[in-house]
């Protein structure tokens, strides 16, 4: 059931439906930058980037995951979010992010030469937003 | 004619080979049912993804389309060959079917008109021993495929692709129809074919931040998603094919069980009448 004041919001990964419920405002962030999204949004496609998403919920909650790069398809009644990945944050492993963030920061900074630049940048992003998703446990 | 005892420990070797095949069809059909679902739980994502590329596809137009590197079509000097198959044997014909399907494909070219990267170590060890050219190799995880595995696949063809090492990517996978049947499929991954319906008549959308961004980062989802459904289904294939031919080796074994306890029985039953008469005709010479 979808009243004015809210929209069905779907988030798909490759392996389950990570969410499925009625949201009241939506933050993402695009490859162009922090959109948000309220009910009766007119449609769009967005490439989403490796950053937290915010879900209000109608009761004034908010729920964050973890999105992994994908894409938010848009309908006013309905926002679809495909995804390759999503976590949420009980789901975080804190000490793992924390490591990787670590690792990925000290590949940046020495630059050795058979390194792999945009990988590396992709896992400091990856840490990071882990680690940023995981402070709403 | 073997002695009971010969017979005996046969049928005891039997017992045990008929212990570890219905032990085999076990795990393959409680895996095989946990694979399926797997298969069936990417189906909502595949479906979403192939719908917003629809979307965002029919916004540009045909000749903008050619600018993208994973679309371009060139004339086909080499083909790369995507062949997905098993790890481990006790599948029935699974793999040799995957493996003659290949071969059938490959029929009649040269050497350096195609190449291979195989997937599952039965293929590997048949396609090198048949000295075919192999370009690279996956193994270790054909019946718990996981997303990443695909990742890892899709960068490997698509930094060929567009390095103009290859022309033209296909793929060779089981399709998984059910338990009993499977039926071996191809599939052109690269260059890849959008949906041809209604080419610019969705000018409602928006597009954030434009189309050809989002389509430069939609094309490798929408093949690692191909790719992760080919792999999920070649494992349901597999399990298929293991389950059913445990099913048949378990039965057959029964069989052989059940006529070798006929025959030790009549052998020992002609044991005792022998003893028998034998007694007997000690008894009569003594009176």
């Amino acid at each position: 059931m979808s009243s004015a004041r809210t929209v069905r919001l779907n988030i798909i990964t490759p392996d389950e439906t990570v969410f499925s419920g009625e949201a009241s405002f939506i933050v993402a962030r695009s490859v162009g930058g922090e959109l948000g999204v309220l009910p009766k949004h007119a449609p769009m496609v967005a490439a989403l980037s490796i950053w937290p998403l915010r879900v209000d919920t109608a009761d004034g909650g908010s729920h964050y995951f973890a999105v992994f790069g994908g894409f938010m398809d848009v309908q006013p009644d309905e926002v679809t979010i495909v995804t390759p990945n999503c976590e949420v944050p009980a789901s975080i492993d804190v000490d793992r992010a924390q490591r990787a963030k670590e690792r990925a920061e000290k590949r940046l900074k020495e630059r050795a030469e058979d390194i792999d630049i945009d990988r590396a940048r992709l896992a400091l992003a990856r840490a990071l937003m882990r680690l940023d998703v995981a402070k709403y446990k | 004619m073997s002695s009971a005892q010969d017979l005996r420990k046969r049928i005891k070797s039997v017992k045990n080979t008929q212990q570890i095949t219905k032990a085999m069809k076990m795990v393959a059909s409680a895996r095989l049912r946990r694979a399926q679902m797997k298969a069936k739980s990417t189906e909502p994502y595949a479906e979403r993804l192939g719908h917003i590329l629809q979307n965002v596809a029919s916004g540009i137009d045909a000749g903008a389309m050619k600018a993208y590197p994973l679309m371009a079509v060139r004339p086909v000097k080499k083909t790369a060959y995507v062949v997905i198959g098993a790890d481990k044997g006790l599948a029935g014909a699974y793999t040799s079917n995957i493996v003659k399907y290949f071969v059938h494909a490959v029929e009649g070219k040269e050497r350096n008109e195609y190449d291979v990267l195989t997937v599952g170590r039965k293929p590997q060890e048949h396609l090198k021993h048949h000295k075919y050219p192999i370009y690279n190799s996956y193994a270790e995880f054909s019946d718990k495929p996981e997303y990443a595995h695909a990742v890892a696949i899709v960068r490997d063809v698509t930094a060929r692709f567009i390095a103009g090492e290859v022309d033209e990517v296909i793929m060779i996978y089981t399709h998984f129809v059910n338990s009993l049947t499977q039926t071996v499929t191809s599939r052109r991954l690269l260059p890849v074919e959008t949906p041809e319906e209604k080419r610019g008549s969705t000018g409602l959308y928006l597009f954030e931040p434009d189309e050809g961004a989002i389509f430069k980062e939609l094309l490798p989802k929408y093949l690692e998603i191909t790719v992760y459904n080919a792999l999920l289904q070649a494992a349901a294939s597999e399990l298929g094919a293991r389950m059913t031919a445990m099913t048949s080796a378990t039965d057959n074994a029964g069989e052989l069980i059940s006529s070798l306890n006929l025959e030790y029985n009549k052998l020992r039953q002609a044991g005792i009448t022998n003893e028998i008469s034998e007694i007997v005709g000690g008894a009569n010479a003594l009176q």
